[in-house]
């Protein structure tokens, strides 16, 4: 018997099928095509890229001494999911931890606070920076503790225990980093200070990859597809260094117990021999397990011996300045090598004064550099500043300002150390800003003399010398020579003029000259050297700071140095000795005998500088 | 008799038997697919005994052998063995609940030597036959309260037995007979029932705590009441086809909804779900004393679905927070998308949208899939093979086998509708609702549409006796259509 009376309901039915086909082949279309999440999803469950940390650059001096090199340290890590029947107490006893230490350890990684990264699957850092020989007693019961990886990385290793501000320290990128630049992940290692920071990019090498195949449970299944995919890690590039490292140690300990720093530069390439900014710390404190702690340390130290005083220090230049002063009064027409200025124990003009100390007068410029004479330098900015071709003393005095920036003063000079400061070069809206419209050569008169606003960093006064011995040009000072396989950057290379001519330098290397064999300098007159040389006393609120500035030989010179020791008093009771003892030991290799024990008894004096913060 | 053994494969819907057998090839193939090892780079021996793709090739050369035998047993045959079949198999299933081996924490596999077998799965079979034998009887009329208890009856008992298994997502492979009965006669406030139940739940569950801006209070408390006015008025139009009543309810609901609305945001603020149960008031007082007036007995069927609506409405909370298990609640919430919890139970329905989107249009290649292998997807050959489909073979791969599917479940239904008596029918549709909900339970969990139910693909999941179980069922049914027109 057939009933049909229902019949038409198999339409219904057949299109409630259709409904649910409609649907699902939808939600297929939605998974498979319209959307590519999935597809990469699928490759990060599937696709464990391990990263093959490359080795970071070595560092070397001029002559080809290492100086900073890679020790291979060890990484403890962990799968959660992965451990079993591990005796922590065996553990802890192996990494020479408590069980505290422990248990705060294993909280901080699962905390999604600090490592948002957290999974049951994935590699998860324990501990870091394991050094080697904790490693090997870890390695040989590694087997007891199931779940628990070493990952191969490299920490730094310096052979010399010097120049920590030079080469600067590497750290644990930040999320700051992560977020500026792709290539870095949480772990990695990017230089944060010194050469380490400002080369980064060559040091830090190319990180590689191997794919391999995880299953579910973060089990590496093996290669995938023979490795075909994977990238090999690419090992950073060697720079060398224009560092003396010999010259740099013998700087560290002639500036121990002061404050200061010293400068050397090869005037013909701008390459910087020595950099000494003083205090100074072993840079090895800055790598390992207890970077961290030293790193607070340091920074805490009142006498601030993270701080490369040699470019991120202003100090006054004090006299060292004459020598920039006199080039330019002689290329401006103000002076000529016979124009001589009263010294009566000083400059002075209607009510004003300035002193100067007892030396013949009157005294024309090679007399003047060589007994620092302050008036003649007052004389020569006083009578700039009325000579009318300028048309003013606002005028006058941002041509003064002109001169003083293309000598590389006033504006960082671009060295390849990151942190550099500008120091100060006043121009006439400054004084006008102070003193309305009424100021004239007096109101300013202490600029001739490197005192009052005029502030420079060490490496200036040490450029101001390479431009001197250079006779008006100038490389931009920097410390690293060579990358392999790559080229500095061509600002290194080029050279810049000042604004005076060769002739006027002549003029002011003669009186340099003179300072050394008749001058204030005389301790710096090595038989056979001819160095040229140039006192500062710079006034401050505390005692003077002794500065010197000097280079040589005369002719064809290989080396110009700056020395600058705070409070160290006259420039002929630090400056001068020291600078002597540095081109001593440049030019000639070591120290003769007597300056040997000079060189001791400088490392022994102290300079007291009280408790407060510097 | 000879005779007629011979003719059984000329009238036999061969169709049928050639979408079958493509859906056990690309089955068997999946099954190969989604047990490979990814490691092994040679040539894999698919039929090994050893690998699951050699057992599951056995067990569909037993299943081979089976039909043909019960394709030789003529449809009067299984007419009046039915109850015997039918008694036979409960009964078994009732001794499996206390001989069982404890899978998994389903108490459903019983072990004879070294395989085991799921009674569950042929119950599936004995009970489709029961039941059209019932319905196909002269005297059977649904209309008749004691034939339709009777009838769901049949569908309960295996049910429930089941449930004893501990197998509850298998019981609910049985709902799918409630669409023979309705195909049979029964009255469709059933199904529209179960389907308004499920929107109510799902819109109540999952906006329970989105507030309406503006408004405080919550899309899972308004939305519901809006649905009930539009369904009963819509029953009132298309059901009832009381135009007076429909015309008087509609503005009185329309009208005051939105103003109510208009008012709550742009006026004073208050309450609307006040002004939402005096209108639900007024529609079921307005409908009782149509019903009064007009003696007409479907207004009142439509009072009582609001008022049970909104019963049910209430209750789904109370179901939510205090009658379900810890687990079903979770995954409730993981799939309405209230919980995202990637590592317990939304995992494997996230790993197995990975692994089917990750497939792209065209897929990664036979035996080329790195989710499955690597098994991201549990129970990747069995309830998530679909996966190692849409994985290998991508959009156009898994399209075809839906479209396989739907065609192969269309064609029972067609031969359901040209049996000439209603036993055949019956079973047809059994047949086709059993499919068709496996389906799309199966294919909705894996897409993640549906909970997370641990049915089988037929044909295509691992497993000896689900495929037995299938093809006894089909070979069943093609042999009662090829006999149609013997027994008049």
């Amino acid at each position: 018997m057939k009933d049909n009376s229902y019949e038409s309901r198999k339409y219904i039915l057949s299109g409630v099928i259709l409904l649910v086909f409609i649907t699902y082949l939808s939600q297929l279309y939605t998974l498979q095509i319209n959307s590519d999440d999935y597809k990469s999803k699928a490759d990060s469950n599937a696709f464990y890229k391990k990263t093959l940390y490359p080795s970071r650059g070595q560092m070397y001096d001029r002559n080809g001494e290492l100086l900073v090199y890679n020790k291979p340290a060890y990484d403890i890590t962990f799968i959660p999911r992965e451990i079993k029947g591990v005796d922590t107490l065996e553990l802890c006893n192996t990494l020479g931890i408590s069980i505290e230490e422990f248990t705060q350890r294993m909280e901080r990684v699962k905390n999604r606070k600090y490592n948002p990264g957290y999974s049951q699957y994935t590699e998860q850092v324990f501990m870091t920076q394991i050094p080697m020989e904790e490693f090997a007693v870890f390695q040989e019961k590694n087997f007891l503790f199931k779940g628990f990886y070493i990952r191969k990385r490299y920490i730094r290793q310096y052979n010399h225990g010097v120049a920590g501000v030079l080469f600067g320290d590497v750290g644990e990128v930040s999320q700051r980093h992560i977020d500026k630049d792709s290539y870095y992940q949480q772990g990695d290692y990017i230089g944060t200070q010194g050469l380490e920071a400002s080369y980064e990019k060559q040091l830090r090498g190319e990180k590689g990859t191997e794919v391999l195949l995880r299953d579910a449970h973060g089990r590496i299944q093996g290669k995938y597809n023979n490795g075909t995919f994977d990238t090999p890690a690419v090992r950073g590039k060697n720079l060398t260094l224009s560092l003396d490292i010999e010259l740099q140690m013998l700087g560290e300990r002639l500036l121990q117990n002061k404050i200061g720093s010293i400068v050397a530069i090869e005037p013909e390439t701008g390459e910087i021999l020595c950099m000494v900014s003083s205090p100074s710390y072993d840079p090895a404190l800055l790598t390992g397990r207890d970077r961290g702690k030293n790193h607070k340390e340091l920074s805490k130290d009142k006498n601030k011996p993270l701080l490369n005083r040699a470019i991120m220090g202003t100090y006054p230049p004090g006299s060292t300045f004459k020598t920039s002063q006199a080039a330019m009064f002689l290329e401006e027409g103000v002076v000529t090598p016979q124009t001589a200025f009263p010294c009566s124990m000083g400059f002075v003009f209607n009510k004003f004064r300035l002193g100067c100390h007892a030396h013949s007068s009157p005294t024309a410029l090679k007399e003047a550099i060589a007994t620092s004479c302050n008036a003649y330098f007052c004389w020569g900015l006083h009578r700039m500043f009325s000579m009318s071709k300028y048309g003013g003393t606002k005028a006058a005095m941002n041509k003064w300002r002109d001169y003083m920036v293309s000598m590389g003063f006033g504006y960082t000079l671009g060295v390849d150390l990151p942190g550099e400061v500008r120091g100060m070069i006043p121009n006439a809206e400054y004084y006008t800003r102070h003193y309305g419209n009424y100021w004239r050569a007096v109101t300013v008169i202490s600029i001739s003399i490197g005192q009052g606003e005029v502030t420079l960093t060490p490496l200036q006064i040490a450029n101001l010398g390479a431009t001197i011995a250079n006779r008006g040009r100038y490389i931009i000072p920097h410390i690293v020579k060579e990358v392999e396989n790559d080229t500095i950057a061509s600002k290194y290379l080029t050279p810049k003029s000042t604004m005076v001519s060769p002739s006027s330098y002549e003029e002011v290397i003669k009186g340099m000259r003179h300072a050394v064999i008749g001058g204030t300098c005389r301790a710096a007159n090595i038989p056979g050297l001819e160095v040229c040389g140039k006192t500062g006393t710079a006034e401050n609120k505390g005692n003077d700071h002794s500065v010197f500035l000097g280079f040589a030989p005369m002719n064809n010179p290989k080396i110009a140095v700056s020395v600058y020791v705070e409070n160290g008093g006259f420039g002929a009771e630090y400056g001068v000795p020291i600078g002597a003892l540095m081109i001593e030991k440049y030019l000639n290799g070591n120290l003769s005998e007597e300056s040997e024990k000079k060189a001791e008894s400088i490392c022994n004096k102290k300079i007291y500088y009280g408790k407060e913060e510097r | 008799m000879e005779r007629k053994s011979d003719n059984i494969f000329k009238r036999v819907d061969w169709p049928t038997i050639i979408l079958f057998a493509m859906l056990a090839i690309m089955g068997w193939l999946a099954i190969c697919g989604s047990t490979h090892s990814y490691i092994d780079s040679g040539f894999a021996d698919f039929f090994n005994q050893g690998e699951r793709s050699g057992k599951q090739a056995m067990w569909m050369g037993v299943s081979l052998l089976c039909s043909l035998i019960l394709l030789c047993i003529p449809k009067l045959t299984y007419r009046n063995l039915s109850i015997i079949v039918f008694a036979a198999t409960m009964l078994l299933g009732i001794l499996t609940i206390f001989i069982a081996d404890d899978t998994k924490g389903s108490g459903s596999w019983i072990s004879f030597g070294s395989f085991k077998i799921q009674p569950a799965e042929f119950m599936k079979s004995a009970t489709a036959l029961m039941l059209a034998a019932f319905i196909g009887k002269r005297e059977f009329k649904m209309s008749n309260n004691s034939d339709f208890l009777k009838a769901v009856g049949i569908i309960l008992l295996p049910m429930l037995i089941i449930i004893a298994q501990k197998e509850t997502g298998s019981a609910l492979v049985y709902l799918a007979l409630f669409l023979v009965l309705y195909r049979e006669g029964m009255t469709g406030i059933f199904l529209l029932t179960g389907i308004s139940a499920i929107v109510y739940f799902v819109v109540g569950i999952k906006f329970d705590s989105t507030i309406m801006e503006k408004l405080s209070i919550s899309i899972g408390q308004y939305a519901p009441t809006v649905i009930i006015q539009i369904i009963s008025i819509s029953l009132v139009k298309f059901w009832c086809k009381d135009s007076r009543t429909f015309i008087t309810l509609l503005a009185t609901n329309a009208s005051f909804t939105l103003l109510s609305y208009w008012v709550a945001i742009y006026l004073v603020e208050f309450n609307i779900m006040i002004t939402q149960y005096l209108l639900l008031a007024f529609d079921v007082i307005y409908l009782l004393l149509q019903t009064r007036l007009q003696k007409e007995k479907k207004n009142l069927w439509v009072a009582l679905y609001i008022v049970g609506a909104i019963a049910f409405n209430y209750s789904c909370s109370y179901v939510m927070q205090n009658v379900l298990q810890p687990h079903q609640k979770i995954r409730i919430e993981v799939l309405l998308g209230l919980k995202e919890d990637l590592s317990g139970a939304g995992y494997n329905v996230h790993q197995s949208k990975i692994a089917i989107g990750s497939g792209g249009v065209f897929g990664k290649g036979f035996l080329n899939g790195t989710q499955t292998k690597l098994k991201y997807v549990p129970e990747q050959d069995t309830d998530f093979i679909f996966c190692t489909i849409g994985e290998e073979q991508g959009f156009a791969g898994s399209a075809f086998v839906l479209t396989m599917f739907v065609i192969f479940i269309l064609r029972i239904i067609h031969l359901a509708e040209r049996q000439d008596d209603r036993f055949g029918r019956a079973y047809g549709y059994a047949v086709a609702s059993i499919f068709f909900l496996h389906f799309t339970i199966n294919v909705g969990m894996v897409l993640g549409l549906v909970p997370v139910i641990g049915i089988p693909l037929p044909f295509f999941s691992y497993g000896g006796s689900s495929f037995l179980g299938f093809s006894i069922l089909l070979f069943i049914f093609l042999r009662i259509d090829a006999d149609r027109s013997v027994n008049k």
